[in-house]
């Protein structure tokens, strides 16, 4: 394959490049996931730069959050893809290394939607020189980490000085998102909701309280919400630079037709029209998994898996379970390092509206979970596994709200 | 506000500032424990900005981080509310970047902080001489053995903070004891202080969700004859279960 290798990638990087796809091909035949990974770990060890000429070629959008990232990357995707091949780490694999696997496949003149883990973003961008950053939302995730939420605000901030060809697509409902991107050349904002403050009360300009009202948030500092180009303004309706349009999504709920708003937005900086990238993006009904539904153990139990993973992915996981019949509910809580290792979060979720469902708690910490739910006044009901849950369940369909590697087990169960 | 004679009043201080680490299911394990006991509980919720107020029974301050923490002392200070109501017999219960700030003083952005001198503590990044690298974020898992004097069971907990603490010369009161796994206040192997009704501490978890006799204890400091409930058996359950991993690990 190395006769497709454009003629300017170094002997270094060109050694990286078969390092990684050797890698990337023995892991995959261990049954060690993706391979991408181990593969880019290795190629970025060969030739550090190489991530800068892989991506030399290609017109590239960056995708960063706390929550949203991968599901608006895969929207992103598909509207992209009405122009041409598309490079992308759909696996998930959203630091350096990931990055670098998605790049390192030819053609390396295809556009890339490329999702990069918070802390990550800086350095990556500076290697890839994105045409657009897409700039969603940042919250408390993995409290051990100690990740403070301005300091990650910050950070994007001082990126964004250093990509003056750069545009941001960036919330204007979350302060500290709003924040970030004021500093950057060219912004497009997008309204697309954000149903968790708690992390945005502080003003990150000035450290006073911010004010909010209906319409927005501001600061006696000056710093308030920028006025929306793009803006989520109903169950199915987008207003799009000045008109109204309908959206219609197969992803349900309203925080993915926000992540679709960004996605659209972004799109339209690589000549993509609405029209074009909203039809594109139906039809995608499941990102890894997450609203997916799977067989639960040998008894014919099925289960609709959902990702929540800290409060404001719990909060809007909530409104979805809204929308939807009362199923049973059984939750699957875990603790490991790429969950967070401190699980008293879950103290902030609102539990109170799961009353009146069948609650089914299981997991490695879910003799915390029950003490919240008790506390909350919730009944319920705990279980060695999400299976034996499920069967306990008084109905043959559940919904199954599971962090981070409580999720990827599962996924990984159900797919033997 | 209506309030019948035996309405126990829980103040949340600030928990947009001080509500990083689900303290605030600290309010809410008290309030539901009054309430299992057939008593009037009620969490009065005091948002950042607001003036603390007089006349509450418990007053919880939460963890948080460094410019939000440095903000809600200066808030607590506005008024003198708390330290009014501690000398009326009013409880205090302080975690982390609470208990920092209920002390002489704290650090926070490069800065020393005046705090609200309800307790004889002072925290700092570092009391190791100057040239000695500061010591590392105490994160993770962390067991205390409560001082005898308070009858309670091992206190579990999870602990996430820079800074370390220690108490003046002369302080009043002792501190809530002796840590068996974690770091807690650093070099003297404790966690937390006692003085009067006024407790600090650096166990999230929430601490009372993990540790009901320690919730029941600030209880019956402030209503005087409490009935004895068990349980709930869900936390029965999570403190074995904490005891058997921390004991695996
Ligand atoms: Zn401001």
């Amino acid at each position: 394959m190395t006769t497709s290798l454009p003629r300017r990638f170094t002997a270094r990087t060109q050694a990286a490049l078969a390092v990684e796809r050797l890698a990337a091909e023995a892991s995959r035949r261990l049954g060690r996931g993706s391979g991408e990974m181990i593969g880019g770990k290795l190629a970025l060890r060969v030739a550090p730069g190489m991530l800068a000429e892989v991506a030399a070629q290609r017109r590239s959008a960056c995708v960063s959050a706390t929550n949203g990232k991968t599901t608006t990357t895969r929207l992103l995707a598909r509207a992209l893809g009405t122009l041409g091949p598309v490079a992308s780490n759909s696996g998930g694999a959203n630091m350096a290394p990931g990055v670098l696997a998605a790049l390192s496949k030819p053609p390396f003149d295809a556009v890339a939607a490329l999702e990069v883990d918070e802390i990550w973003l800086p350095p990556v961008a500076r290697e890839v020189l994105p045409r657009v950053v897409v700039l969603l939302n940042i919250s408390r995730d993995q409290l051990d980490r100690s990740n403070e939420t301005r300091r990650i605000a910050a950070m994007w901030r001082e990126l964004g000085g250093e990509l003056p060809g750069t545009t941001v697509v960036a919330n204007v409902d979350d302060p500290l998102v709003a924040w970030a991107a004021a500093g950057w050349s060219r912004q497009v904002w997008v309204s697309a909701g954000q149903n968790w403050t708690a992390d945005a009360m502080v003003c990150p300009q000035c450290a006073r309280l911010l004010h909010r009202n209906d319409n927005g948030w501001w600061s006696e500092c000056g710093l308030a919400r920028p006025e929306p180009i793009v803006a989520v303004t109903g169950p199915s309706e987008l207003l799009w630079y000045g008109r109204t349009i309908t959206a219609r999504l197969d992803l349900p709920g309203r925080v993915n037709l926000g992540n679709a708003a960004m996605a659209a937005a972004a799109a339209r900086e690589f000549g993509v029209d609405v029209e074009a990238a909203l039809a594109a993006m139906t039809g995608l009904g499941d990102v890894q998994g997450r609203y997916q539904e799977v067989v639960l153990g040998e008894r014919g139990r099925r289960g609709r898996l959902l990702l929540a993973k800290n409060p404001a992915g719990w909060v809007e996981m909530m409104e979805l379970l809204g929308d939807a019949p009362p199923r049973p509910v059984v939750i699957d809580f875990n603790s490991q390092t790429a969950d967070g290792r401190d699980p008293s979060w879950i103290w902030d979720v609102p539990f109170e509206r799961l009353g009146g469902r069948q609650v089914l708690v299981t997991g490695e910490r879910k003799e915390d979970m029950s003490v919240r739910l008790a506390y909350a006044e919730v009944p319920h009901s705990v279980h060695a596994s999400a299976e034996d849950a499920a069967l306990a369940a008084n109905e043959k369909v559940v919904d199954v709200v599971a962090n981070y590697t409580a999720f990827r087990d599962l996924l990984v169960r159900s797919s033997r | 506000m209506s309030r019948g004679p035996s309405t126990t009043r829980i103040a949340l201080i600030y928990p947009e500032l001080l509500g990083t680490y689900g303290d605030g299911g600290n309010a809410i394990v008290l309030a539901r424990r009054l309430r299992w006991r057939g008593l009037r509980g009620e969490i009065v919720n005091v948002p950042a900005g607001a003036p603390v107020p007089d006349g509450c029974d418990i007053y919880l301050l939460g963890g948080g981080e460094d410019a939000p923490q440095v903000l809600a002392a200066d808030g607590i200070r506005q008024n003198r509310a708390i330290a009014r109501a501690v000398s009326g017999g009013a409880a205090v219960l302080a975690v982390c970047a609470g208990y920092q700030v209920i002390g002489e003083s704290f650090p926070s952005g490069g800065e020393i902080h005046p705090g609200l001198h309800l307790v004889d503590i002072e925290t700092r990044r570092s009391f190791a001489p100057p040239q000695t690298p500061p010591p590392a974020r105490a994160v993770g898992d962390i067991v205390v053995e409560p001082d005898p004097r308070l009858a309670l069971p091992t206190l579990y907990g999870y602990e996430n903070h820079a800074g370390r603490t220690r108490r003046l010369p002369g302080a009043g009161g002792f501190p809530l004891g002796t840590v068996r796994r974690g770091i807690g206040d650093g070099d003297a192997g404790t966690d937390g202080i006692i003085d009067g009704r006024v407790v600090g501490t650096y166990l999230h978890g929430p601490v009372l969700a993990q540790n009901p006799a320690l919730a029941d204890m600030l209880l019956g400091w402030v209503h005087g004859s409490l009935p004895p409930l068990d349980g709930p058996p869900e936390t029965t359950a999570l403190r074995e279960a904490r005891r058997r991993a921390l004991a695996a690990s």
